[in-house]
C-alpha cells in the first residue's frame, strides 16, 4: 500500500493506482476530458491528450496529468492549487478557441463533456477570439454516422473503440500539429472505409464529432402527411434504456410508457420488433436445425458452426474483413428486416393499403440499422422495407419535443397483430439472449419433447467470449457467443483456422449486445448500467407468459395464414438475404 | 598513410558535395596522375572540418594550410603552386578574419576547439573502414569485450560524467545502467539520428565524418546492456549519411566488428537503419520508438521509461549521435581524461552549429565551460559586417535566447538552464541589431506549430495561439494585455504539455519577454519596431527639403498613395501605402526614409 497526501488529507491506496483514482477515495473529483474507464471491457483510454486533470505534485518540475500519473509513497498533491486551476482554465480556452461555437443548434447541447467541463471550469470567454485560426475540416456524412471534425478535441477514446475494442481500423489520428484530428485513412469517407457503422465511436464521442443521422424530421413529417399510414417498431433493447434520458434509473422498464408515447406521437400502429425476432428464430432456428441435420447424416459440405445473423454491424464486419466467410451466417434478416416486408405486404393487405402508402419506422438501439434498412437488398422498386431507422436518443428528442416526459406517462400495450411477443423475442436485445431464443425453439423442434426450464443461466454474462455445451437429448450441442468485433475476429480467425468446434456462435458487434448499442443513451464506460439494462430485459422475459417464439400466437397465424412453413419459398423471399464480398478495394471516395 | 609524402583533404560532407567537392576530387586525381604525383599525393574525401559557409574545403597536409571557397577550377593552381612549387595559394586562403595564420592550428577559429566528438572529421575517409581503424578505430570496442565487463564499462561511462548530448543532459551511465538492469527478452540499443533544430547539422557531420564511431559505440553500449540489436533511426532528409553509414555497417560486418561472435567474445551485435519522414517530434524517444514501430510518431507519458519498456515493449537505450560518437575515445583514453576536460558537472567538449549573423557559420568543438564570448567572438569571428551583437539562441526552438549579459557565462548544461535556455542540441544562432526579437520568438513558434504532433491540446492549440499573439504584435495590432497573455500561455503551455517539445516552445517567448521587454513596449504601445524588420510598423516618409518633385514616385506606387504637384513636395497617403518599397527603390533624391 502507498500511503501519501491530497489536499491536505491522508489516503492508502493500492500500489500501480493513479492520481485520479487515489482522488476519487478521498471523494475528490479531478476534472477530466479525454480520460475514459470502460470498466465492461477492462479497458481505460488515457492518452494523456487533453491535459484537464493536471494535478500539482509536489517536487515535480511541471504539473502531472492524475489520469495516468502513478501514485508514489509519500506524495504530496495538490489538485485544486490555483497555478492547477489557472493552468486548466487556460488549456480549456484553448480546447474552446478551437472549437465551434454553436452550442444553440449542436445536437450534442446538454449531453456535452466539453460543454459540461467549460460551465464547471468557468469559462466566459476566448482571450483574442477575433484572431484564433479554426483548424477545419470537411464534414463527411454516411448514412449512420456524421463525421463533423471541427468539433474533435483529439481525446481519441473513438480511435481506441474502433481500434482496440473492435478491431475495425477506420478511424485514426491523421494530420499534425494544429491540423491533428481523428479521422479515416487519407481522409477517405466514412462510407469508403472499413466503417461497420457499429457506432461504438459515437457512443464515447465526448462532443458532436462524431453522430447519428438525424432522421427524426423525415418521421415527423411522415406522421404529419394525412396520406400516409405510418407504422412503428421498437427494437427490445431500446424499453431497458430510454428512461435513463428521462433521468430514470438505468435498467427501469418503460415498455408500456414507451408504447404510449409512441401513440401520442402519432404513429398509427405501435407495434414490437420482438415480434419479428420471434419470427428470425423460427427461420433461424430452422436453419441451424437443417444444417445440423445434414451435419449428422455426415455431409462434409455443410457448414458449421452456423453464425447468428441478426446485427448489421456483424454483417458489415464479415462483408468487408472475412468475405471469404460470408456463407457461414445465417441467411436470415435481422428482426427489423422480417418486421418491414411482413409489414408492408401480411400486415398492408389486411389493412387493404398499398405498399407506397406505409412508412415504417423502426426504434433501434443501433446506427448500422440505419445503413441496414438503405441496403438495396431491402427494397422493392426502390421502395424500402424500413424508411426510417431512429435511435433511442432520436426517440427521447422526439418525446421531448413533443412536451412529454416518459416518467409522467401511462402505460399501454402494443398493436395487434405486429405487437405480440414471447419472452425470447425480448433477450434478443443482450448478448446471448439470441441464441437462447433458438435454442428454447431448437430443442422443442428437435427432440419433440417440452423444454421445462427455458432459462439457460450458461449463457448468460458479460464476459467477452463464453461458450456453452447444451444437452439436446443425447447430442452435445456447443454454443459459443461473442460481443464486441473484437471478440468476434478471434472466433473467426478460429473458424478460418479449421480450430472452431462450435456448432453454433452468437455475435453481436456491440460489447453487451443491442443493450450497449451505438444508438443507446452515452453510459460513459459503467458497466453497472449494462447490466442492469441486461437484467431488465430478462426480466420482462420472466414475466412473459409465453417464454417461446415458436408460442407466438401471432407468429403461428402468420405462417398459418400467409407464409406457409419456415424456409418455405415465400419466407426465403422475404425473410432471408445474401451478403456480399465488400473487402474494401475501392478508390478512396473523396 | 605513410608511404604518401602529401596528403589533400577534401570536404566530402553534404554542404560541401553540395558546391561541387566531388568534381574537385575527381579532378584533383586527374591532374595528380597527368603530373606523375599520384603515388606521393593522396587525394582523400573526408567528413566536414566545420567551415561550412566557406565550402568547398581543401585542406593540404601536412602543412595544415585550409583553402575555402574552392572551385574546381582552382584545382590546377593548387597542384602546381602548393603542391609542386610550395607557394600558398593566396586567393583561396580563409578571410582576413584568420589573420594571415595559414596553419589551421594557429586559427583563431581552431584553436580554442578540443575535437572528441568529431576527431576524425576532416581527417578520414568515412568509406574506409581501415582508416578508421588506422586512427585507434574499434579498440574501444576490443578493450569493453576482452578487458571489461559489462559493469565495469558503465562504470567507466559513469565517472567519466558524460551527459546525453541531445538536449536532456541526463547523464549516460546511469542511462546505461537501468538498461543492464531491466530484464527482458530481447533488448534494443538505438541511435537518435532524427536531428531536426532548424540550422543543426551536428548529428549529420559526424554520421558523414565518421560513420563507424557510432557503430562502435552502439556495440560498446550492446555489450553493456545485453543488447544483441541495435537500430539507428536517421531522418530520410540525410541520404548522405544514410548511405555513409550503410557503407560502413556492411563493412564492419565483413570485418566481423559486427555480426555473430564479435572478435571472438561470444557478443553478438547487429544494426539496421530505420528511415524516419523527418517529424521533429520524433526526436523524443518514445514518440522515435513508436515511429520505429510503424505507428504515428507521438509521445507516450513516462514511466515507462524506454529502459523498462521501450522498442518492441522490450528494455531499449536510446542515445543520441554525438553522445554515442564520445564513448570510444571515453574508453580508449580513460574516464578520468574525459572527466578533465571541461566543467565539474558538464565534462568533455560540446559540438555547436554556429548560424545567424556570424563570420565563422559552420561547426565547432570546444570544451564545456567555454564562454558565449570565446564561442562567438574568437572562434566565430564575431557579428558579420561589424555589427552589434544582439542575442544568441542557443538550444533551438527549445531554447531562449541570451544576451550580452551572459556573453561571460561558462557554457555548460546547468549555467544555461539557469540564464533561461538550455543547451539542447547544440544549435546556436547569433542575432544583431537588425533583428527583431518579437520576430525572433514568431518564427520559432512558427516552427514549433508546424512540428507539434498535436497530441495534447497545450502544443497543440497554445503554442498556435502564442503564435497569432506574436503576429498581431509584429503587425502592430498588439496591446500590452497581450503581453501579459502572451506570458500566462508560455507558463501553461510549459506547465501542461505531455512531452519535452511543448514543455520547451514557449522558451524563445519567455526568455525575450524577459531580456528584450523594451522592444516588446515598443510594439505594442509606440508601435515601433526598431530593428527595421517588422514592416508593417514601418512608415515610407518623404523627406520635404530633399523632395524635387519629380514625380516619379508617385508614378511607380502600384496603389497611387503618393500625391504631388510636378516640382513640389510629395506626400504620402499612410492610410493605403502597402509598404512595398517601390517609391523607395525609385527616388532618385534619397528624398525618401523609412521610419
Amino acid at each position: 500500500m502507498i500511503k501519501l497526501k491530497i489536499d491536505h488529507k491522508f489516503v492508502e491506496v493500492e500500489k500501480g493506482t493513479t492520481i485520479y483514482h487515489a482522488a476519487k477515495k478521498l471523494d475528490i473529483d479531478i476534472p477530466i476530458l479525454c480520460y475514459m474507464n470502460l470498466e465492461h471491457l477492462d479497458i481505460e483510454n488515457k492518452p494523456g491528450g487533453c491535459r484537464i486533470c493536471v494535478v500539482e505534485v509536489e517536487g515535480r518540475r511541471n504539473l502531472a496529468p492524475s489520469c495516468s500519473t502513478k501514485v508514489d509513497e509519500g506524495m504530496v498533491v495538490r489538485t485544486n492549487s490555483m497555478r492547477v486551476i489557472n493552468a486548466r482554465r487556460t488549456v480549456m480556452e484553448f480546447i474552446l478557441s478551437d472549437h465551434p461555437k454553436e452550442c444553440l443548434t449542436c445536437s450534442k447541447s446538454g449531453g456535452c463533456d466539453l460543454q459540461d467541463l467549460a460551465q464547471q471550469l468557468g469559462v466566459r470567454e476566448i482571450p483574442n477570439e477575433e484572431t484564433c485560426e479554426m483548424s477545419t475540416y470537411r464534414l463527411d456524412t454516411s448514412p449512420s454516422i456524421i463525421r463533423n471534425l471541427d468539433k474533435c478535441i483529439m481525446c481519441r477514446r473513438c480511435e481506441m473503440m474502433c481500434n482496440e475494442v473492435q478491431t475495425v481500423g477506420a478511424l485514426s489520428a491523421i494530420h499534425r500539429g494544429f491540423e491533428a484530428a481523428v479521422g479515416t485513412a487519407f481522409e477517405m469517407n466514412l462510407e469508403a472505409s472499413t466503417c461497420t457503422y457499429c457506432g461504438q465511436c459515437v457512443a464515447v464521442c465526448p462532443t458532436a464529432a462524431l453522430t447519428e443521422v438525424d432522421h427524426t424530421p423525415q418521421v415527423i413529417r411522415a406522421i404529419a402527411d394525412p396520406k400516409k399510414t405510418v407504422i412503428v417498431q421498437t427494437a427490445p433493447a431500446v424499453r431497458a434504456a430510454l428512461g435513463e434520458e428521462f433521468g430514470m434509473e438505468a435498467g427501469t422498464l418503460v415498455t408500456g410508457e414507451m408504447v404510449t408515447a409512441l401513440r401520442n406521437l402519432g404513429f398509427d400502429h405501435v407495434f414490437d420488433t420482438d415480434f419479428a425476432a420471434d419470427l428470425t428464430i423460427m427461420e433461424e432456428g430452422t436453419e441451424l436445425l437443417g444444417r445440423l441435420k445434414k451435419h449428422l447424416a455426415g455431409d462434409k459440405n455443410v457448414k458449421l458452426p452456423m453464425l447468428t445473423s441478426c446485427c448489421p454491424g456483424w454483417v458489415n464486419f464479415f462483408e468487408t474483413q472475412f468475405p471469404d466467410m460470408k456463407d457461414i451466417p445465417s441467411t436470415a434478416r435481422s428482426p427489423q428486416q422480417m418486421f418491414g416486408p411482413i409489414a408492408k405486404t401480411y400486415f398492408a393487405d389486411k389493412l387493404g393499403i398499398k405498399r407506397e402508402d406505409m412508412v415504417v419506422v423502426s426504434i433501434m438501439p443501433c446506427l448500422a440499422k440505419k445503413y441496414e434498412a438503405q441496403r438495396d437488398e431491402f427494397k422493392v422498386d426502390g421502395n424500402p422495407d424500413v424508411d426510417f431507422s431512429i435511435t433511442t436518443r432520436e426517440l427521447a428528442h422526439l418525446i421531448k419535443q413533443a412536451n412529454m416526459d416518459i416518467k409522467k406517462l401511462d402505460k399501454s400495450d402494443f398493436d395487434q397483430p405486429m405487437g405480440e411477443s414471447s419472452g425470447a423475442g425480448v433477450i434478443f436485445g443482450t448478448t446471448g439472449g439470441v441464441i437462447e431464443a433458438a435454442l428454447r425453439t431448437a430443442y422443442e423442434i428437435h427432440t419433440g419433447k417440452n423444454l421445462e426450464k427455458v432459462d439457460f443461466d450458461q449463457l448468460r454474462g458479460m464476459e467477452g467470449i463464453r461458450e456453452a455445451t447444451v444437452d439436446f437429448d443425447g447430442l452435445d450441442l456447443k454454443i459459443g457467443i461473442a460481443h464486441g468485433l473484437g471478440n468476434a475476429r478471434k472466433l473467426l480467425e478460429d473458424i478460418r483456422d479449421g480450430k472452431s468446434h462450435y456448432h453454433a456462435i452468437e455475435i453481436m458487434a456491440c460489447p453487451g449486445g443491442c443493450i450497449g448499442g451505438g444508438g443507446q443513451p452515452q453510459h460513459h464506460g459503467d458497466s453497472a448500467i449494462l447490466k442492469k439494462r441486461a437484467a431488465a430485459l430478462y426480466r420482462e422475459d420472466a414475466g412473459k407468459p409465453i417464454r417461446k417464439s415458436h408460442e407466438n400466437p401471432a407468429i403461428k397465424e402468420l405462417y398459418e395464414t400467409f407464409l406457409g412453413e419456415p424456409m418455405s419459398e415465400k419466407a426465403h423471399h422475404l425473410l432471408h438475404t445474401h451478403y456480399f464480398d465488400r473487402k474494401r478495394k475501392r478508390n478512396i471516395g473523396v | 598513410m605513410s608511404k604518401y609524402k602529401k596528403h589533400i583533404m577534401v570536404c566530402g560532407g553534404t554542404g560541401c558535395r553540395a558546391s561541387e567537392s566531388d568534381t574537385i576530387v575527381e579532378k584533383m586525381k586527374k591532374e595528380l596522375e597527368n603530373r606523375n604525383l599520384d603515388k606521393d599525393v593522396q587525394v582523400v574525401i573526408t567528413g566536414c572540418f566545420g567551415l561550412c559557409e566557406k565550402g568547398p574545403i581543401v585542406k593540404m597536409l601536412p602543412d595544415n594550410t585550409i583553402y575555402t571557397e574552392v572551385k574546381p577550377v582552382n584545382v590546377t593552381e593548387i597542384i602546381d603552386e602548393h603542391i609542386i612549387k610550395g607557394r600558398k595559394v593566396k586567393s583561396l586562403l580563409p578571410a582576413d578574419s584568420y589573420k594571415g595564420k595559414t596553419d589551421s592550428k594557429n586559427m583563431d577559429s581552431f584553436k580554442k576547439q578540443i575535437r572528441i566528438a568529431l576527431k576524425n572529421c576532416g581527417f578520414i575517409n568515412p568509406e574506409v573502414i581501415d582508416e578508421y581503424i588506422a586512427s585507434n578505430g574499434y579498440e574501444a570496442l576490443g578493450k569493453a569485450l576482452m578487458e571489461y565487463t559489462p559493469e565495469q564499462t558503465i562504470d567507466i561511462i559513469k565517472k567519466s560524467g558524460l551527459r546525453g548530448r541531445g538536449g536532456g543532459g541526463f547523464p549516460t551511465g546511469l542511462k546505461w545502467e537501468f538498461a543492464a538492469k531491466s530484464k527482458g527478452d530481447q533488448k534494443y540499443v538505438v541511435c537518435n539520428a532524427d536531428e531536426g533544430d532548424p540550422g543543426a547539422f551536428m548529428d549529420r557531420s559526424i554520421l558523414e565524418g565518421d560513420p563507424h564511431s557510432v557503430l562502435e559505440a552502439m556495440a560498446i553500449c550492446g555489450y553493456t546492456m545485453g543488447a544483441t540489436e541495435g537500430l539507428i533511426y536517421i531522418r530520410a532528409e540525410y541520404p548522405l549519411a544514410i548511405e555513409r553509414l550503410q557503407i560502413a555497417i556492411k563493412q564492419a560486418r565483413e570485418y566481423g566488428l559486427l555480426g555473430k561472435n564479435i572478435l571472438g567474445s561470444g557478443f553478438d551485435f547487429d544494426i539496421i537503419l530505420k528511415l524516419g519522414a523527418g517529424a521533429f517530434v520524433c526526436g523524443e524517444e518514445t514518440a522515435l520508438i513508436h515511429s520505429m514501430e510503424g505507428l504515428r510518431g507521438e509521445p507516450t507519458i513516462k514511466p515507462p521509461f524506454p529502459a523498462e519498456s521501450g522498442y518492441n515493449n522490450m528494455p531499449t537505450n536510446v542515445n543520441n549521435v554525438e553522445t554515442f560518437a564520445n564513448i570510444p575515445t571515453i574508453i580508449n583514453k580513460g574516464a578520468e581524461w574525459f572527466a578533465s576536460i571541461g566543467t565539474k558537472k558538464s565534462t568533455g567538449t560540446k559540438v555547436f552549429a554556429l548560424a545567424g549573423k556570424i563570420n565563422n557559420v559552420g561547426l565547432i568543438e570546444v570544451p564545456m565551460g567555454t564562454t558565449l564570448r570565446e564561442v562567438i567572438f574568437e572562434i566565430g569571428g564575431g557579428i558579420q559586417d561589424g555589427k552589434k551583437f544582439k542575442a544568441v539562441q542557443t538550444g533551438g526552438p527549445s531554447g531562449g535566447c541570451l544576451t550580452e549579459k551572459h556573453l561571460d557565462t561558462p557554457i555548460d548544461f546547468d549555467n544555461l538552464i539557469e540564464a533561461g535556455s538550455m543547451m539542447g542540441s547544440g544549435g546556436m544562432i547569433v542575432m544583431d541589431e537588425d533583428d527583431c526579437m518579437v520576430s525572433m520568438a514568431k518564427f520559432y513558434l512558427d516552427f514549433t506549430v508546424e512540428e507539434s504532433c498535436g497530441k495534447c491540446a497545450p502544443c497543440r492549440i497554445g503554442n498556435k495561439r502564442l503564435y497569432e499573439t506574436l503576429d498581431k504584435i509584429t503587425q502592430g495590432k498588439g496591446t500590452e494585455a497581450d503581453l501579459d497573455l502572451l506570458r500566462n500561455m508560455s507558463h501553461v503551455i510549459k506547465d501542461t504539455s505531455l512531452c519535452g517539445l511543448g514543455q520547451t516552445s514557449p522558451n524563445p517567448v519567455l526568455s525575450t519577454l524577459d531580456n528584450f521587454w523594451d522592444e516588446y513596449i515598443a510594439h505594442v504601445k509606440d508601435h515601433k519596431c526598431e530593428a527595421g524588420q517588422c514592416k508593417s510598423l514601418l512608415q515610407y516618409n518623404i523627406i520635404a527639403e530633399d523632395c524635387v518633385g519629380c514625380t516619379a514616385c508617385a508614378r511607380v506606387c502600384p496603389v497611387g498613395c503618393i500625391a504631388g504637384e510636378k516640382k513640389e513636395v510629395h506626400i504620402i497617403d499612410q492610410s493605403i501605402c502597402i509598404k512595398c518599397g517601390a517609391c523607395m527603390d525609385k527616388c532618385k533624391f534619397n528624398a525618401i526614409e523609412l521610419i
